[in-house]
């Protein structure tokens, strides 16, 4: 998919992400918004997968760390075609496979369940080392939360996957500079991002996150380092109203703010 | 059938461990040891000399370790993530619930050292709390080796069976119970002493006091039976159920906590299907004191005669 058209497709998800939390009454918003032009990047350019064998064991695999963003990444294996697109409408409704957190065992293209923080990043450089051992070809991906980097097991995971010489893994940092209570800065301060990683012998690269035109070369590129990618995103991303407002963390928007955001994403496309 | 109880040979269990992994692993080429920074006391250090790219050591990162492990799974390898079990189990549990029980990750979990092996280290070194942690996660077979014969043969069955387990392994030498090619099979009990005026249950590095205990009781003209119930988890009703209907009194002993462990399991069983008397002997809920791991077995009156004299009180509780 070209740029133009991959900006086009994260409109669309932005939309049906937008209605799925206004319909179930609960979410993560922000941190969908800020994220969804990585994951329709991923999903509809980069990746080598196969919605009709999500289990081909040469599939790339991603993994979304920040799994409360969960209903984004439904949204996109939806469009994708990995499940029916009338399904996202069950989303955090009784007994439906998408609940507030990613489930592997039960929603296809899920490669493992998150939800605590500071999981994805051990299991990504299972990933990738398993693909050293076996001499597959599959790339790893991983998306972090900027906040999530608090959590001490992504500094055990750096480290190993430096030592390992995973150059088959690409990290992303959501860093759209809030987390659920407050700004990054006002809580446990991790920025600047990039001397940390460089430190720990991971190559860098810094884009603009909702710019699909810096998203897509960052995501495809390789090199013979693990890959840190520094999302400079908006929490809120496309949605006026709410960017940068830490309270869209998890807010639902009442109808008269669903019809604001419907029009000035519909705008767009 | 009456096993051999005075064997005066004792086995360390990670070298049946070690071997058998091993000798999977020359089969299986999808096998990998994870460890962090534990090679000697895992005793990986055979593996690693035949098999140097298929031992990770992630260095000492034990919620790595795990999440590692998930992802092996995921990349088609069969890992064994071995690490001692008081750092594998509470640093990492939360790893263990999401990565690997949630997700259903065919990771085998092996804990080094458990129970009170590490004795005079003390409590921050003691894993009597991993039954109780395991046990309550989904999808997640608990399984405490009596022998160097089980250890051999549960370490088998983990590489056929598709899903993750958790193997409690000890370092403390223990008698061999079994026969020689015993088959382990999951959530079955093994009799190894028929009786029918108590049931002695115990696993691990208890089971062979139990025998020992049975032996004093006889002497005592007491018949007890005695079931290693290495699976804590799917745990055999059936056999519980039996037991209690049979001989009408249970007593557990384990190097655990008795809040949370195999005695616990028995009685949630019990107090369902048989309601009986019952004794649950382990460490009675304190950090225990300096001691070796059979030393503190005995000071928390798991010592065989002690074993014994708490089955004699408890048929009296039967009878009246």
């Amino acid at each position: 998919m070209e740029i133009s058209e991959l900006e086009r497709m994260a409109r669309q998800v932005r939309l049906r992400d937008l209605r799925a939390v206004y319909e179930a009454g609960a979410g993560h918003i922000g941190g969908e918004m800020s994220v969804i032009d990585v994951l329709t990047a991923l999903y509809f350019r980069v990746l080598r997968i196969w919605p009709d064998q999500p289990k081909n064991p040469e599939r790339d695999r991603f993994v979304l760390s920040k799994g409360h963003t969960a209903c984004a990444l439904y949204v996109t294996l939806a469009k994708r075609g990995f499940i029916p697109e009338e399904e996202i409408s069950t989303f955090l409704k009784p007994h439906s496979r998408l609940n507030g957190h990613p489930n592997c065992n039960k929603v296809p293209g899920v490669e493992t369940n998150t939800g605590p923080l500071g999981h994805g990043l051990p299991v990504a450089v299972g990933m990738a080392k398993a693909a050293k051992l076996s001499g597959a070809g599959y790339h790893t991906y991983v998306v972090t939360g900027d906040g999530e980097m608090q959590e001490g097991s992504n500094w055990e995971a750096i480290m190993a996957a430096a030592q390992f010489g995973l150059d088959n893994l690409t990290l992303i940092i959501d860093h759209n500079r809030f987390q659920q209570g407050a700004a990054l800065a006002d809580t446990n301060d991790i920025a600047p991002l990039r001397p940390k990683l460089e430190a720990f012998a991971w190559e860098v690269t810094e884009i603009d996150g909702n710019n699909m035109g810096e998203v897509v070369p960052a995501l495809e590129h390789r090199g013979g380092r693990p890959h840190c990618i520094v999302a400079h995103t908006n929490k809120g991303h496309g949605i006026s109203f709410m960017q940068d407002r830490v309270d869209w963390h998890h807010k639902v928007p009442n109808k008269e703010q669903y019809e604001i955001a419907v029009k000035e994403l519909s705008e767009a496309l | 059938m009456n096993a051999p109880v005075n064997s005066p040979k004792l086995y360390d269990c990670r070298d049946a461990f070690a071997a058998t992994l091993e000798r999977l692993a020359a089969e299986d080429e999808t096998i990998v040891a994870v460890c962090n920074d534990s090679v000697g006391s895992s005793k990986l250090g055979g593996f690693k000399e035949k098999f140097p790219d298929r031992l990770i050591n992630v260095g000492i990162a034990e919620q790595n370790m795990v999440g590692v492990g998930a992802g092996l799974a995921n990349g088609g390898r069969l890992p064994y993530v071995c690490g001692a079990a008081p750092f594998l189990t509470g640093r990492s549990l939360e790893q263990i619930k999401a990565d690997i029980a949630y997700s259903n990750a065919n990771v085998k979990l092996v804990g080094i050292s458990s129970g009170m092996a590490y004795g005079e280290l003390g409590p921050t070194h003691h894993s009597i709390e991993d039954f109780a942690w395991m046990r309550v996660l989904p999808n997640l077979p608990v399984i405490a080796p009596c022998d160097r014969i089980e250890t051999a043969a549960a370490v088998e069955w983990a590489a056929s069976y598709s899903g993750p387990c958790f193997l409690r392994l000890s370092r403390v030498g223990v008698p061999d119970l079994l026969p020689e090619g015993h088959k382990f099979e999951l959530g079955k009990a093994n009799l190894l002493r028929q009786g029918s005026d108590v049931t002695l249950i115990a696993n691990g590095t208890l089971t062979h006091r139990m025998m020992k205990a049975a032996e004093i009781l006889a002497e005592r003209g007491i018949n007890a039976r005695v079931l290693n119930l290495a699976t804590v988890r799917p745990i055999d009703e059936a056999a519980i159920i039996a037991a209690a209907n049979e001989t009408g009194a249970i007593v557990t002993a384990e190097e655990h906590s008795v809040f949370g462990g195999l005695g616990s399991a028995v009685a949630e069983v019990v107090v369902d299907h048989a309601p009986v008397p019952m004794k649950r002997l382990g460490v009675p809920g304190i950090f225990a004191p300096t001691g070796s791991a059979e030393f503190l077995l005995d000071e928390f009156g798991m010592a065989p005669s002690a074993i014994a004299d708490a089955a004699e009180a408890l048929i009296k509780r039967k009878q009246a």
